[in-house]
């Protein structure tokens, strides 16, 4: 009988490892003993499940979910959308995606960020939606811009949105970020180097959509993020017995 | 030649940044937004079971607590099953199991509330001692780092958890073992986790 079983495992070569010296925090908060290799039980082939009535449909919409009324923020109008998939590139459908950023002149609404450029009093800078059942996603906001952080003395972070995805099961969980086609900055920028992979990096750059913009009103880009796949257990029982 | 396998690739993971609370935790980031923030009421009113907190600091390779820390949590309900579709017996009304727990801006101490879990089945029929699953993401970190907090008071059951007695080296094991305490009444347990260096808390690939 076929009933869905693991996750694939995890290629760590394809992601960042945790010692990245060039992205400077990384050096104090990364493990040095191996991580232990688990074989995948309920605790992590399960995970939360959440529904529609968790969240507002104008949770996706940045354009309005801070704005005053009438009013909306400063910056390039865009439309974030795309699709979650697995790595046998089937839909995940029903899952929460989360997003957050700083606003156009690349400044986040946080207690913590001190840079100079203006808060935007329309801006709130995060999101969230559900995936339809096909799997697809959208978001409107404004482009963010790049922000200067001390990490070397002149690293600049390329225009990016962070996303948070659950997946159906605790080991899917994934936090990323989205990048723009074209940004020169992306090259240099310490944080996309911790991916070793050039191919892997360019999975994380966004497409400029233009089949997706609105004409005379928001331009597009297309990001999808694909999760671990899932096998079948094709066998309950080792044939040789257990 | 062979043929093509064609999996797509997993999206890379990045960072959660320093920021993490605007998208996930915005009333700590310093304004209010969404109706309802997610993830605070992990187990809900009519969970069963010992009523738990669960604290503790995310320490560096240098020793000093990690101020910008969001964690996640997933766990069974008291009877060891989990809030999930998948799950062949329902939980109880309002029963999650999952929560989301950022670090205090001054102290880096965190803590959430919840009722203790019950013994899960592992691989193979085998009964895991009772735990709560940890993700735990930060600026600095590059792929969420996967934890067990399992329980002082569990003695005979962490004894012959197959998780546990993975681990080859057994003074790694006591860095999974959350310490109980009682504090005003309240049962506390004491789960500190250590990134780097000494008794450095055991992380998985799982």
């Amino acid at each position: 009988m076929r009933k869905p079983g693991e996750f694939y495992q995890r290629d760590r070569d394809w992601h960042p490892p945790a010692l990245t010296p060039t992205y400077k925090t990384s050096v104090a908060r990364s493990p040095q003993y191996a991580l232990i290799s688990l074989e995948q039980t309920a605790s992590e082939i399960t995970g939360p499940v959440f529904g529609h009535n968790d969240i507002d449909p104008l949770d996706c919409d940045l354009l309005r979910n801070y704005a005053k009324t009438g009013e909306s923020p400063i910056g390039e109008r865009i439309i974030l959308h795309g699709r979650v998939l697995d790595e046998n590139a089937r839909p995940v459908p029903n899952t929460l995606v989360e997003i957050w950023q700083a606003n156009a002149g690349g400044r986040y609404r946080h207690k913590k960020d001190t840079y100079l450029a203006p808060v935007d009093p329309n801006f709130g800078g995060c999101g969230r939606t559900m995936t339809d059942e096909n799997g697809y996603y959208f978001f409107r906001t404004v482009k963010p811009g790049a922000y200067p952080w001390r990490n070397g003395v002149n690293d600049w972070r390329p225009a990016h949105i962070h996303l948070s995805v659950f997946g159906t099961a605790f080991s899917q969980r994934l936090i990323t970020q989205c990048y723009f086609e074209g940004d020169p900055l992306i090259a240099r920028c310490p944080i996309v180097k911790t991916i070793p992979d050039p191919v892997a990096r360019a999975q994380l750059v966004a497409a400029l959509d233009m089949n997706a913009t609105i004409p005379l009103d928001t331009i597009a880009y297309k990001f999808d993020i694909v999760l671990r796949g899932r096998r079948s257990t094709l066998f309950e029982n080792r044939l040789e017995g257990n | 030649m062979v043929q093509p396998l064609k999996y797509l690739k997993e999206t890379p993971s990045q960072t959660a940044g320093p920021y993490v609370h605007i998208g996930l935790a915005p009333g700590a980031a310093g304004f209010g937004i969404y109706e309802q923030e997610l993830g605070w009421d992990i187990a809900g009113p009519n969970a069963k079971g010992e009523r738990i907190r669960v604290e503790g600091v995310v320490v560096d390779g240098t020793g000093s607590p990690i101020k910008d820390v969001m964690l996640e949590t997933w766990q069974a309900n008291s009877a060891g099953v989990y809030a999930h579709p998948e799950q062949a017996v329902e939980v109880e009304e309002g029963f999650r199991g999952w929560g989301r727990v950022i670090t205090d801006f001054e102290t880096g101490e965190w803590a959430f509330d919840t009722i203790k879990p019950g013994q899960v089945e592992g691989r193979n029929g085998q009964m895991m001692a009772p735990h709560i699953n940890l993700w735990i993401v930060a600026r600095g970190i590059n792929v969420g780092l996967n934890t067990r907090i399992y329980f002082e008071d569990e003695e005979e059951a962490n004894g012959i958890d197959p998780v546990i007695n993975l681990i080859e080296w057994e003074r790694r094991r006591e860095t999974l073992i959350a310490k109980r305490d009682a504090r005003d009444g309240q049962i506390v347990y004491r789960f500190d986790i250590k990134l780097q260096g000494d008794n450095e808390t055991v992380f998985f690939d799982i």
